[in-house]
């Protein structure tokens, strides 16, 4: 209350301007409301992709891999929403069986990341000297490379099976974790607990096992979160440039690859896919911003 | 701070080091036989004493220690190999793409950092109006899209529908300006998109965080234009972070010139990456891995360097 009157006597010498924060003024109620909003339609979208996964054998009008040979290129109509493409498969259908592959990769990528990153990065944060010193440079080392390239050159040497794949991405998402849970693991050995479990002489492993790595879960969530968007675009370019997975297989990023040289007489079957990888990344990224606000509001924006 | 740059030169080493390192084991993870990529149908033919003198020709029988001393050795000397498929100096497929490369990205650059922070200064000015939602929801999708998505569709919007663009093909601008521009337009947009998305994010907020400070009111109490405590004093500073996020998305750009120019057809170092796997040709694969890294690596410093040169507040540890 107090705070409120020194601030509007502090302001009567200035003109009123809108761009001093006031947290309960009805611009700021608006943002957040607008902010709701735009979370639950982000996990909506979320829920439709997962949805569309999960029941594709159901939902799915055709068979992802049946040609038709006689209906070849057909604009979409009421028997085929999405269209047909060269080899006369149902889009839709190819699109809705495509999300279990990119949802699949989002999933193991990210946790391939998780799973090598957030140890590291915990004991490089805990022990701090050498270990630390070793970790960043082998993390710095591994953030030089651009992801795509990275990538690009693992598939290429391990082969481009899903799994390699998945891999692949996996790896070039780890000093991102790493580095994250670093950072946090930084602040909160300084934590009290820890210093109490400390002095009764816990042992190291229990104290990063039962103090420290849950205190590390939200930035892990947020980051898993928007790694996932990270990661199906990387398999989608990875499957456009044909290095990834390969047709018949009805990945979104395989299909945007297809449809490109057909790009003047069958614009759809470039359109479709596409518009799928936007939406599920798009979600994603949604969700994963909406998270960050709740879980920790005093991440900043990057 | 001639010291400082120095250290901060002698503390990259050892990354380098670990990049090249590398770069040499996967690509030693290779499958295949090297002799037989080679010489490719031909080595049926060869009797086994043949095939034997070419492995200890090549080195290949050499403890891996030596063999990376030997290769790294070339790589100094920038002797980067043959390139099995062209079978020519992979130095020179590489220094003729180089500039190709390098125009494509710095326009992609320049493209979204002028959009990335017009946006964003925009955005932060006119704070909670239709335009600062609007800015966030595009800088939102921007980040979502696929860049390859996005070009397909600016692809068929101006060059298959409307006509106004060529959809690939390269120009340099240093032998036909306006054509090397129009060449230019779609692949540099596509490229600096991404970048300009989170450009515009990072300004806007760090931009909002300064006009809050006390320094600003003090000079819009002193009666200075708005445009002037705008332009001059705050934008200077909120610009720092800016500069730093804009540095660390420089590795996104340049491996976003992979896709780029794979679907432009700008025969770039990116293209030849995407081609060398397709063609097996590992030599010239491993050049463009390593001088991309190592690209990274020393924008990484510069970009260090010059935030420190911005801020004095930065302390030369």
């Amino acid at each position: 209350m107090t705070t409120e009157t020194t601030r509007k006597t502090a302001v009567i010498a200035l003109p009123e301007r809108k761009q001093y924060d006031r947290s309960m003024g009805p611009i700021n109620v608006l943002r957040k409301m607008i902010k709701v909003r735009l979370a639950l339609v982000g996990l909506i979208i979320l829920a439709i992709v997962i949805f569309a996964a999960l029941t594709a054998n159901w939902i799915a009008p055709y068979d992802p891999n049946l040609a038709d040979g006689y209906h070849t290129l057909e604009a979409p109509s009421w028997a085929h929403p999405f269209g047909v493409d060269r080899l006369g498969r149902d889009l839709l259908s190819r699109v809705i069986y495509g999300s279990r592959i990119s949802l699949s990769v989002g999933l193991v990528a990210v946790g391939i990341a998780g799973i090598i990153g957030v140890p590291l990065g915990v004991m490089a944060g805990y022990y701090r000297g050498l270990a630390d010193d070793v970790i960043n440079r082998v993390m710095d080392a591994l953030f030089a490379f651009p992801e795509l390239l990275l990538a690009l050159a693992l598939v290429a040497v391990i082969g481009p099976s899903l799994f390699n794949i998945m891999m692949a991405i996996g790896i070039t998402s780890v000093p991102r974790y790493c580095r994250i849970v670093r950072s946090q693991t930084l602040s909160v050995r300084e934590y009290d607990f820890v210093l109490a479990a400390k002095a009764i002489g816990a042992k190291n492993g229990r104290i990063m096992l039962r103090h420290i790595w849950p205190n590390v879960t939200s930035p892990i969530i947020v980051t898993s979160s928007l790694g996932m968007a990270g990661a199906i675009l990387a398999e989608a370019g990875l499957s456009f440039l044909g290095v990834g997975l390969r047709p018949p297989t009805p990945a979104w990023g395989a299909m945007l690859n297809e449809g490109f040289p057909f790009l003047q007489r069958a614009p759809w079957l470039s359109f479709f896919p596409g518009f799928a990888i936007f939406l599920t990344v798009l979600a994603l990224n949604i969700v994963g911003d909406a998270l960050r606000d709740v879980l920790d509001p005093h991440l900043r924006h990057t | 701070m001639g010291q400082y740059i120095l250290r901060r030169i002698i503390q990259m080493i050892p990354v380098v080091l670990l990049v090249v390192v590398t770069v040499f084991i996967v690509m030693h993870m290779l499958p295949g036989d090297p002799i037989l990529a080679l010489t490719g149908s031909s080595s049926e033919g060869l009797s086994p004493e043949v095939i034997a003198e070419m492995r200890q020709q090549l080195g290949l029988d050499d403890p891996i220690y030596v063999q990376f001393g030997h290769w790294f050795a070339g790589i100094l000397q920038g002797n980067f190999g043959k390139s099995t498929r062209l079978n020519i100096p992979v130095s020179e497929i590489v220094l003729d793409r180089i500039p190709v490369t390098l125009q494509l990205s710095g326009f992609g650059f320049i493209i979204g950092a002028i959009i990335g922070v017009g946006a964003g200064i925009i955005a932060a000015i006119r704070r909670n109006t239709w335009a600062d939602i609007i800015v966030t929801l595009v800088s939102m999708m921007g980040i979502a899209m696929p860049s390859f998505w996005l070009a397909i569709l600016g692809i068929w919007l101006f060059a298959v529908s409307l006509g106004w663009l060529p959809s690939s093909g390269y120009v340099s601008i240093l032998s036909d300006p306006v054509q090397g521009i129009r060449y230019m337009i779609l692949p540099a947009i596509t490229l600096g998109l991404s970048l300009s998305a989170s450009v515009m994010r990072q300004t806007r907020s760090s931009l909002l965080e300064v006009l809050n400070q006390d320094y600003v009111r003090t000079a819009r109490a002193k009666g200075l234009a708005e445009l002037k405590v705008i332009g001059w004093h705050a934008l200077k500073n909120a610009l720092l972070p800016v500069v730093t996020v804009m540095g660390l998305q420089l590795g996104r750009l340049l491996g976003g010139t992979v896709i780029t120019e794979t679907m432009f057809s700008i025969p770039g170092l990116g293209r030849l990456a995407v081609q060398s796997i397709m063609m097996r040709d590992y030599p010239s694969l491993q050049a463009v891995v390593l001088l991309m890294a190592v690209a990274v690596l020393v924008i990484n410093l510069l970009t260090d360097l010059f935030y420190t040169y911005l801020d004095p507040r930065v302390s030369y540890r």
